[in-house]
């Protein structure tokens, strides 16, 4: 296959998957097969497209102009590689843990589930593959659309006004500020295409109009939850916990900081935007959201609650890198959406482990879990090491290049919020660490081992390839470094 | 047929439909006859789109006569599109109303309503191919009374009283607008709209030509239902026969705001419309708070019928919005709203028909856990819906898009962000339906008879489907309206 013909797959297998499962509905067993075997293909057609982006090429898919000028079309670049890898790599180990969590807890619904979540897969491929805004928006808007029937999933009250929050908040921030920066972008630039360098530089925009414009983006793009427009996360944890795995802690969120750092990159441009200083006032209010949202998650006695705090935080990691506007600290960015996800996305499935096996929801009953759920547990402190930057899981590698960064910049904030925050994550994860393995279970609860092995097997699975990201590091470092424009050997990590 | 002739044909087609349906005195024969003339004037109308994207506009004297002394009926860019857009909707309409008027009235009336329709389609097609001032007059009469009649038709009796409103408001806008034309005759001497555009260039700032622009003003904005003008809407919508609210919802106020744009920008040309009358400031004023006002009212409506005619009433606003702008964009934005806000619009009335088919009306209660029950009618009506917020990948994007980019390249910032808010009202009141339908627990009035006949579903889906399609590829209608944007402001 040629490499539009890839990029074209890219898109129509998980949709295509969608459709299969939703007429395979009855039969349990051959929907779950082909949920694997799209998200197989679908890893398959990104890990074909990745040597062509790794040796400088940039394969398009142009499908056809949707407004006079702007069309919907597609480049493979390195940030949307790396997204894209993610995002598809772990759809299959995501999927077999939902195998195990969704009939372990006897949900409803389940083909309604497995139809959306592949096509909240084509949205987000969609996403990180868009050659200009529009496109993004587009995908970006769908990612909204088809994942609210996952967290309303359960249909109760509770699952109505997360519902509510959760759509409330995405679309009111992408339809009013998002939508307008976009069309503005097209008034001022004439173009919306991603472009190295940018679009805007010679849009002749005052500094104060590119201020206004950039917050726009930064508020506009409401799935990096940047406070105050954070509130959607918490509420989205309603939702199933592959849901929450998998797409609230990396597929959606992700896309958001994705945005975040494609508009930064391509559209303002990270010399353009360090020449105007109109995102000087960036970095402070990533800090104030790593700071706050990790005081919030430390006070969550609700495990699911303080891991999407834990994410809000560190998604304005990677916000707080892109606005220092140096090549090191966007390097970490791109870096840190692949070691986020990874630590988190096995954090996610601890919780829903605990649940499966245990009910538990709560911080506080995990006194001595980690005797009876060792491997549970285990993977959950791997992640929560990759989170706290402890070597040598793989968030300890983009949190070096990171302060490497913030130093080069001279941005003594950014170090100090970068230290704080660091505590903060050992304070609110160690204790769990702590109480799971040192202290004594409570007597009078009923026995319980762990959850049924699909679960245990994904989560192993991926705190594994959190301890190992750091030793295979040369694809994520090398699209991280092309992303920032430095030379192969530019960084030693 | 020659293409000569096909300005006329496109409209007689129906007319002469109507006298047969009703001579038929049956009902299978009428409505075969009155799908026929609609099926014949899509084609002739799509014939002409094509013609004058080509060739510029065709002009058609009737009986021979030559304008300006003649009835000429001319056709352009912009009523083409109008043109395309109502024998399009009359088309895919008429099936439905197979289905769905069979349940609705008796049968020995059956082949009234469709001489109705006939008349109907005929009237609004008139109005937008002819070139005559009166002779719209003549033609706007048409349509009104024969949707008079078809709204009377509801199975509900406030029906009838809700034509009776309609008739009397609808009666005031037409003498208003007739009082227009005839002091315009008074000035000019013509009745022919292009001759009359000429003779006005050197008196259009005398008090009865002013007096004409505020009388057809008023008369025109009566019938498209702007605010605050819109009294007679809501009532008309929520209880005329399902095909009829369709139908009317998507063609009718278009057809009058195509009148609008004819008469502001062909007859009395821009100077004295915008320059010398503040009516740009007075229809962005009406727009605004057409759009803040009906979109807050559709929220706490308790029939989804009904909250879509007060939905209707705020996206008239997007529209006249648009006409305010004057600008290249702005009106693009207004004739490709007309469009996809036509097709989207009819869609969901179409589905909610289908509802109200099964359930007697389309009242929330009986649309709790629906998607359960009438899985494809809820999953269209929240695709239109989504068009009707203006999702990317959907119509209604495509006007919103233009809409807001017309407002910044004003430098009317916050005209943008009122835009982009108020979508924001069609999000709840559109996802009041989504929870009722896909979250509550199925409830006891919720239809359980399964979906409505494929006669229904089929034509509502085309509609859906189309308002995808607009979303997607906007080669035809962002590049008509464009085109008809341009001739406007000529």
């Amino acid at each position: 296959m040629t490499d539009s013909q890839l990029i074209a797959a890219a898109l129509a297998v998980p949709a295509t998957g969608a459709g299969l499962v939703a007429l395979a509905g009855r039969w349990p067993d051959a929907r779950e097969t082909l949920t694997l075997a799209a998200a197989a293909a679908l890893f398959a057609a990104v890990l074909a497209l990745l040597p062509a982006v790794l040796a400088g090429a940039r394969p398009e898919l142009i499908a056809w102009d949707l407004l006079p000028g702007i069309a919907i079309a597609f480049r493979a670049e390195p940030l949307g590689m790396l997204f894209a890898l993610v995002a598809s790599g772990l759809w299959i180990v995501n999927s077999i843990y939902s195998i195990g969590y969704m009939r372990g807890n006897k949900e409803r619904n389940q083909t309604r589930f497995y139809a959306c979540f592949a096509l909240a897969l084509a949205a987000t491929m969609g996403i990180a593959l868009a050659a200009n805004l529009l496109t993004m928006f587009l995908f970006y808007e769908a990612l909204t659309l088809v994942t609210w029937p996952l967290v309303t999933h359960h249909g109760d009250a509770e699952a109505r006004s997360g519902g509510r929050v959760y759509l409330g908040i995405l679309l009111g921030t992408s339809i009013g500020l998002l939508l307008p920066a976009v069309i503005a972008t097209w008034a001022f630039a004439g173009t919306l295409e991603f472009t190295p360098g940018g679009i805007l530089r010679d849009a002749g925009l005052s500094r104060g109009a590119l201020a206004a414009l950039l917050a726009l983006y930064m508020f506009g793009i409401g799935k990096a939850a940047l406070m105050p427009v954070h509130r959607w996360l918490p509420a989205a944890m309603v939702a199933p916990t592959p849901v929450s795995a998998l797409l609230h802690a990396v597929a959606v969120v992700k896309a958001g900081v994705f945005a975040v750092v494609k508009v930064i990159v391509y559209v303002f441009g990270v010399d353009a935007l360090a020449g105007s200083g109109a995102a000087d006032w960036l970095p402070a209010i990533a800090g104030f959201t790593i700071i706050a949202a990790s005081i919030v998650a430390l006070r969550s006695d609700n495990l699911k609650r303080r891991l999407a705090y834990s994410t809000v935080s560190q998604l304005s990691y990677v916000v707080l890198a892109a606005a220092l506007l140096t090549p090191l600290s966007v390097a970490a960015a791109a870096l840190h959406i692949a070691a986020h996800a990874l630590g988190k996305i096995t954090l996610f499935f601890a919780a829903g482990a605990i649940y499966t096996a245990a009910g538990k929801t709560q911080v506080s009953q995990l006194d001595g879990i980690g005797r009876r759920m060792p491997w549970t547990m285990g993977a959950f402190a791997v992640g929560a090491a990759s989170l706290i930057g402890i070597p040598p899981a793989a968030g300890f590698l983009s949190k070096w290049l990171l302060f490497q960064g913030a130093a080069s910049a001279g941005h003594w904030l950014a170090i100090a919020v970068l230290t704080v925050s660091t505590v903060l994550n050992a304070a609110y994860f160690l204790p769990i660490v702590h109480a799971a393995f040192l202290r004594e279970a409570p007597g009078g609860e009923p026995a319980h081992g762990e959850a049924p092995w699909p679960i245990v097997a994904a989560l192993v699975f991926t705190a594994a390839a959190t301890l190992a990201l750091p030793f295979a590091v040369g694809v994520p470092l090398g699209l991280a470094r092309s992303v920032a424009g430095i030379p192969p050997a530019g960084i030693s990590p | 047929m020659s293409a000569e002739q096909l300005p006329a044909l496109v409209v007689v087609a129906p007319l002469v439909a109507a006298p047969v349906a009703l001579l038929a005195r049956r009902a299978l024969p009428a409505w075969m006859v009155a799908t026929a003339a609609c099926g014949f004037s899509f084609v002739a109308a799509l014939a002409l789109a094509v013609q004058v994207t080509s060739g510029g506009a065709v002009s058609y004297a009737l009986g021979s006569w030559p304008p300006p002394w003649g009835i000429e009926y001319r056709v352009d860019v912009l009523s083409a599109f109008v043109l395309v857009l109502v024998s399009g909707v009359a088309t895919v309409v008429a099936p439905f109303a197979w289905a769905s008027a069979s349940a609705e009235l008796e049968r020995e009336r059956l082949y009234l309503f469709y001489a109705l329709y006939c008349l109907c389609v005929a009237g609004l097609l008139g109005m937008t191919a002819t070139g005559d001032a009166f002779n719209l007059f003549v033609f706007m009469e048409i349509a009104s009374l024969s949707s008079y009649v078809l709204i009377a038709l509801g199975r509900d009796r406030r029906a009838l009283l809700s034509a009776y409103q309609y008739l009397v408001l609808g009666t005031i806008g037409a003498t208003f607008y007739v009082i227009g034309i005839g002091l315009l005759y008074l000035m000019t001497g013509t009745l022919n709209m292009a001759d009359m555009a000429a003779r006005l260039s050197d008196i259009s700032s005398t008090r009865p030509v002013l007096a004409a622009l505020a009388f057809i003003t008023v008369g025109v904005s009566l019938k498209l239902a702007l605010f605050p003008l819109h009294l007679w809407l809501p009532n008309a919508y929520t209880y005329a026969p399902s095909a009829v609210t369709a139908f009317l919802a998507a063609t009718g106020t278009k057809v009058s705001v195509y009148v609008l744009l004819r008469f502001y920008f062909g007859v009395f040309g821009t100077r004295i419309v915008l320059e010398e009358l503040p009516m740009s400031q007075i229809l962005l004023a009406l727009s605004v708070v057409a759009i803040v006002t009906a979109s807050l009212v559709a929220l706490w409506q308790a029939d989804l019928k009904r909250l879509l005619a007060y939905s209707s009433i705020a996206q008239i606003g997007y529209i006249t919005l648009g006409i305010s702008m004057a600008s290249r964009e702005g009106l693009t934005a207004a004739v490709v709203h007309l469009f996809n806000h036509g097709i989207t619009k009819g869609a969901l009335f179409l589905l909610v028909g289908g509802v109200a088919l099964r359930a007697g009306h389309a009242g929330f209660d009986r649309l709790q856990g629906l998607a359960r029950t009438m899985p494809l009618t809820s999953l269209g009506i929240v695709i239109a819906g989504l068009s009707l917020i203006g999702t990317p990948g959907t119509a209604g994007f495509v006007s919103k898009w233009y809409l807001v980019l017309g407002a910044i390249e004003a430098g009317r910032w916050w005209l943008a962000a009122f835009i982009v808010a108020t979508s924001l009202i069609a999000v709840a009141y559109i996802w009041r339906f989504v929870e009722a339908a896909y979250l509550a627990p199925l409830g006891g009035a919720t239809p359980r008879a399964g979906e409505a006949p494929a006669a229904m579903l089929v034509p509502a889906w085309i509609l859906v489907a189309a308002s995808v399609w607009f979303g997607f590829d906007t080669s035809y209608s962002v590049q008509g309206a464009a085109r008809a944007a341009a001739l406007l402001l000529q």
